[in-house]
């Protein structure tokens, strides 16, 4: 089970957190606090694997971007890495080769990306084209209603001039 | 529109913030933001609420509180549009956990969502369930749930398997209701829903063994045929991963094999086939196929495979060891890790690549292969392993020469039949990092050392010639000063040569520079520096003509503001200058410590993973019970003293005081001792007189300031607490030392009990009038004993009194050994001289007389009072009587 998703940047700035298990508040920053300081430390060649208060954090780093899942130690290591890539490149297609920039200000849709991934710690969707499917069919019902509700604005702005 | 409500955009207030310079900065444009949107909050304001709520989840991600948004998530969840409803339910999961009682409030708003006729609002209300409910939740919503795993739409489907998943880990009773809708699944062709519904079956299978039984009839075929379908299908683009159909679904499936076929036989005979064409047939190549393999090794090691299937699986680990990449790597230690108790035989095999991971710069593939190492070691191996490792210990970095010297520690402990070797290895460990060695390691060096006689001068002297190289290694310096101390002469007289030994010429003067070294270098703690005094000392009766530079060494700590090192200068000062007849016997060897009394003591102790400092305080005194086979009788004694203190060592340290008193209860009064009884009165004053003083201060404070006011009487009393509290690693130099504080003590000396005891005051009328002279009193009589004082005032000096005591027997038994001891109230001081004789002659023929000095610094306010105990032997039995006077005439 993936008890949490966490994007951190090179320079140890969050960017998406997903918490699967319970932490608290304050328990939450220190962890950051504390994994970023493992992580973002670790050199180019080694393993992609941390131990950690019994846990395994799988990270991996994309551009100045470090993902990273924090997982069981009885969990199998090489298909979360699998499954961070797997999450990149849906980011990829959505956005269209994705940058941080896109992750900051957009950082709700990559929620929405990501939980049309994982549910409850566990991966929900391994083909890229249905994740995309369905988020493209909610984003168009968002639009939908943005343009009836622009629409009654107007209808009622005319109304009253 | 709403003065308040803040115009800007999230996109606006984004970059707003990212354009901060400083924290400060930031804090500001976060508060501003924070307080228009709790303005908003209060006003109602609906227009702007999704976006607020999104600003929150921004403003929470950098960190701030953000616990006011709680219940517009609600409100959005409950409003009816579906973009309302989105960032609600995403609000919802990111604001709040299961633990935060608002989120009951949802629960309903949850129900009716997922009864929605719109599948993504479906999707919404299930997702959010999946990830944050809790186990009320989980009850209420269960068969909603349920429910929707029956629905038609693949998406609905996958998303209700997975919250199902979160049902039965927080309310496994609920896993009976889910088997059947999820052997169900398995019929399905959409992978996501495979996936999902895979995954559930999984978890049943751990939550409750109802279901395990169930799906292992049901599911083993169905998990059969998808493996197969996925594994055989052409080319799918949708799911291709380098060349792999779906390495997700062949992953869980793979696991809930394992789940199935783990204890049972059909089962497992029933996949076994496809598990071995699924560990040909996968490519090794790319990360995938590896996951796949690594997942699928795992399972034929879990299952009841057959043997040739675990040879294949032994084969690909033996692939991934060699590979030349890190996680790959990384893995297959994980992996032989759990199959080394499957087939050890093989995992030898792999030994050399493992202690090659050892050295590898990555500290993940160190530590796991360290682990392994330690699984690896047998008999016929340990010598080359622990020599690598060793040698490997040189150029660690610093951080890993922790694990790696506990690991060696426990290799060496683990195989130290042959004593020469366990010597060896664990004096090489403590120079290249003595100061990560535990304390429990050395302290059962120093047992073996101890016992094994004919090695104990090569020891010595390997020690001396390390100390020369490794002086800055704690563990190191405190076994050298141990055994230098034991066995000094040794060093010089070269006794007991091991053929393959190199020679050392060390004098005299050599030895005690080693000590002097120790004692004096910046890096040398407390403990260090009390075991170099002790050393000292034995030293100075091992080569007398050395012994005026020791005592010079010795008194330069008589000021040192560390106690424990103050009334270790000044005592061993005493000795030296003042007890040269009893000073050989007082530091004779130590008796050979008891090395089944100490492994079985250790091994108790092994359950407490890490034992608290008091716990260890503990385990280190208690080797002073190893002691049974004393050399000189009467050191054993002394020795025995205190195989009462253990329990009481262990507690904390605030109750200290009590227990120590507690202590002496069962302490048998050594004959001829005159300060036990010090504490012995203490303990009767505190249980009897008033509620223990000083009850919540440490026990350092109490013992100090004992000390302060002179008090020979309850040192035993002060370096047991200050020992005990400060020095739980010193536990091993403390029997000496008992020893000689006890005989110090043997001539009656002084005993100023003081700021004890109050509460006395209130038996005694208080008395105006003064006279110069002053009746003598019989202070005490009983049957057997009676006490007479008279009293004797310095002109001039009206708080202080002479009090002489005049002791009778009126029985017709000589007493012997005989102790007098007094304690007197808060305000008055009181200073014992010593008595004229221990022996009190039967029926009154002679009498034994001692001086007491009392101040009354409320003199004229309060009168003397004292409580006296008498301790002494008749025929070789003890006594003890005690009192109280308030018979005191009127103005002293």
């Amino acid at each position: 089970m993936i008890h949490f998703v966490l994007l951190l940047s090179r320079q140890g700035k969050v960017r998406l957190t997903k918490w699967y298990s319970p932490y608290a508040q304050k328990e939450r920053s220190k962890v950051i606090r504390e994994l970023s300081g493992v992580i973002l430390a670790r050199g180019p060649k080694l393993c992609n694997f941390v131990e950690w208060r019994g846990f395994k954090v799988v990270y991996r780093r994309y551009a100045s971007l470090y993902f990273c899942m924090c997982i069981d130690a009885e969990d199998n290591e090489l298909e979360v890495l699998e499954i961070i890539h797997h999450f990149v490149e849906i980011l990829d297609r959505y956005f269209g080769s994705v940058c941080e920039l896109d992750l900051i200000f957009n950082f709700h849709k990559a929620y929405y990306i990501l939980d049309e991934i994982l549910i409850a710690g566990e991966l929900q969707e391994s083909s890229k084209k249905a994740v995309a499917r369905i988020i493209a069919a909610q984003d168009s019902l968002v639009d939908t209603a943005k343009e009836q509700a622009s629409s009654l604005s107007n209808m009622i702005a005319q109304a009253t001039k | 529109m709403n003065p308040f409500s803040s115009g800007t955009r999230l996109r606006d207030m984004i970059r707003a913030i990212r354009a901060c310079k400083t924290a400060a900065e930031e804090r500001a444009v976060v508060r501003k933001e924070c307080a228009a949107i709790r303005a908003a909050v209060s006003d109602n304001d609906q227009e702007y609420r999704h976006r607020n709520l999104a600003k929150l989840m921004f403003i929470h991600m950098l960190g701030y509180p953000t616990h006011f948004g709680q219940m517009e998530c609600l409100k959005l969840i409950a409003s009816a549009g579906f973009p309302e409803k989105r960032i609600g339910y995403l609000g919802l999961m990111l604001l709040l956990d299961e633990r935060q009682e608002v989120l009951m409030l949802v629960t309903n708003s949850l129900k009716q969502d997922l009864n929605h006729s719109n599948q993504y609002i479906v999707g919404l209300a299930l997702c959010a369930l999946g990830n944050i409910c809790s186990a009320e939740m989980a009850r209420d919503l269960a068969p909603e749930v349920e429910r929707l795993l029956q629905s038609r739409d693949p998406n609905i489907k996958k998303k209700a398997a997975l919250c199902s998943i979160r049902i039965v880990r927080k309310v496994p009773d609920l896993a009976e209701n889910f088997m059947s809708p999820a052997a169900a699944l398995l019929k399905e062709k959409h992978h996501g829903v495979l996936i999902a519904g895979v995954q559930l079956c999984t978890d049943l299978c751990k939550a409750s063994s109802e279901a395990l039984g169930y799906l292992r009839k049901n599911c083993t075929e169905g998990s059969v045929r998808i493996l197969r379908d996925v594994s055989n299908s052409s080319y799918a683009p949708e799911y291709d991963i380098s060349g792999i159909t779906d390495p997700f679904l062949h992953i869980r499936v793979l696991k809930l094999m394992r789940m199935l076929g783990q204890g049972d036989v059909d089962a497992s005979e029933f996949i076994n086939d496809i598990l071995a064409q699924v560990a040909t047939k996968i490519e090794s190549n790319k990360n995938a196929g590896n996951a796949i393999l690594y997942e699928c090794v795992e399972t034929i090691m879990g299952i009841e495979a057959t043997g040739g299937l675990r040879v294949l699986a032994i084969n690909i680990l033996g692939r991934f060891l060699s590979n030349r990449d890190n996680n790959i790597r990384y893995v297959a230690l994980n992996m032989l890790m759990k199959s080394v108790v499957v087939d050890s035989q093989a995992m030898q095999r792999h030994r050399t690549t493992i202690l090659e991971c050892v050295k590898d710069s990555d500290a993940s593939i160190r530590k796991r292969a360290l682990e392994l190492v330690c699984l690896l070691v047998n008999d016929t191996n340990v010598k080359p392993l622990t020599k690598e490792l060793i040698d490997y210990l040189e150029v660690s970095d610093e951080e890993f020469k922790g694990d790696l010297t506990e690991k060696i520690c426990s290799i060496v402990e683990r195989f130290s039949s042959e004593k020469l070797w366990y010597i060896d290895q664990m004096l090489k460990i403590l120079s290249e990092a003595g100061n990560h060695v535990k304390d429990e390691v050395w302290h059962s060096l120093i047992v073996v050392i101890s016992n094994a006689a004919d090695l104990q001068g090569y020891t010595v002297r390997s020690l001396y010639k390390a100390f020369q190289t490794s002086s800055l290694q704690v563990g190191l310096v405190r076994v050298a000063l141990w055994c230098i101390g034991e066995y000094g002469e040794m060093l010089v007289n070269g006794a007991g040569m091991l053929a393959a030994e190199e020679p050392v010429t060390v004098t005299e003067s050599d030895a005690i520079d080693v000590v002097e070294v120790a004692l004096k270098s910046h890096s040398s703690d407390i403990t260090i520096r009390a075991m170099s005094l002790i050393a000292l000392l034995k030293l100075s009766s091992r080569f007398p003509p050395t012994s005026e530079r020791i005592r010079e060494l010795i008194i330069q700590h008589k000021g040192n503001f560390e106690l424990e090192l103050q009334q270790r200068s000044i005592e061993f000062n005493n000795i030296i200058q003042k007890h040269k007849n009893i000073q050989s016997s007082l530091v004779e060897r130590m008796p050979v410590l008891d090395e089944s009394t100490y492994v079985g003591r250790k091994a108790t102790d092994v359950p407490a993973v890490k034992p608290s400092k008091a716990n260890l305080s503990g385990t280190s005194l208690n080797l002073q019970n190893g002691v049974t086979k004393p050399p000189a009788a009467s050191m054993g004694d002394l020795l025995d003293l205190s195989s009462d203190d253990v329990p009481a060592t262990k507690s904390s340290t605030s109750d200290f005081l009590q227990d120590l008193l507690g202590i002496d209860l069962g302490t048998p009064v050594p004959s001829g001792s005159a300060f036990s009884g010090g504490s012995d009165i203490l303990m009767d004053l505190l249980s009897i007189g008033s509620p223990i003083p000083n009850d919540s201060s440490p026990p350092n404070s109490v013992s100090s300031s004992v000390a302060n006011s002179s008090a020979v009487a309850l040192d035993k009393f002060s370096s047991l607490t200050s020992t005990s509290s400060s020095l739980s690693s010193e536990a091993l130099t403390i029997d000496p030392l008992r020893g000689i504080e006890q005989i110090i003590r043997s001539p009656p000396s002084t005993a100023p009990i003081v700021d004890l005891l109050d509460g006395l005051s209130n038996h005694v009328s208080v008395s105006g009038s003064e006279k110069p002279d002053f009746p003598a009193i019989t202070a005490f009589e009983s049957n057997s004993l009676k006490i007479a004082f008279s009293f004797t005032k310095l002109p001039g000096r009206q708080h202080d009194t002479q009090i002489k005591a005049t002791f009778t027997n009126k029985s017709s038994n000589e007493y012997t050994d005989f102790i007098f001891q007094a304690a007197v109230p808060k305000f008055i001081q009181l200073h014992l001289d010593p008595a004229s004789s221990s022996t009190l002659p039967a029926s009154g023929k002679g009498s034994i007389t001692q001086t007491l000095s009392v101040t009354n610094s409320q003199h004229g306010q309060k009168p003397l009072a004292m409580r006296v105990r008498m301790a002494y032997k008749v025929n070789n039995q003890d006594l003890l009587e005690q009192g109280q006077i308030t018979s005191f005439p009127p103005g002293l």
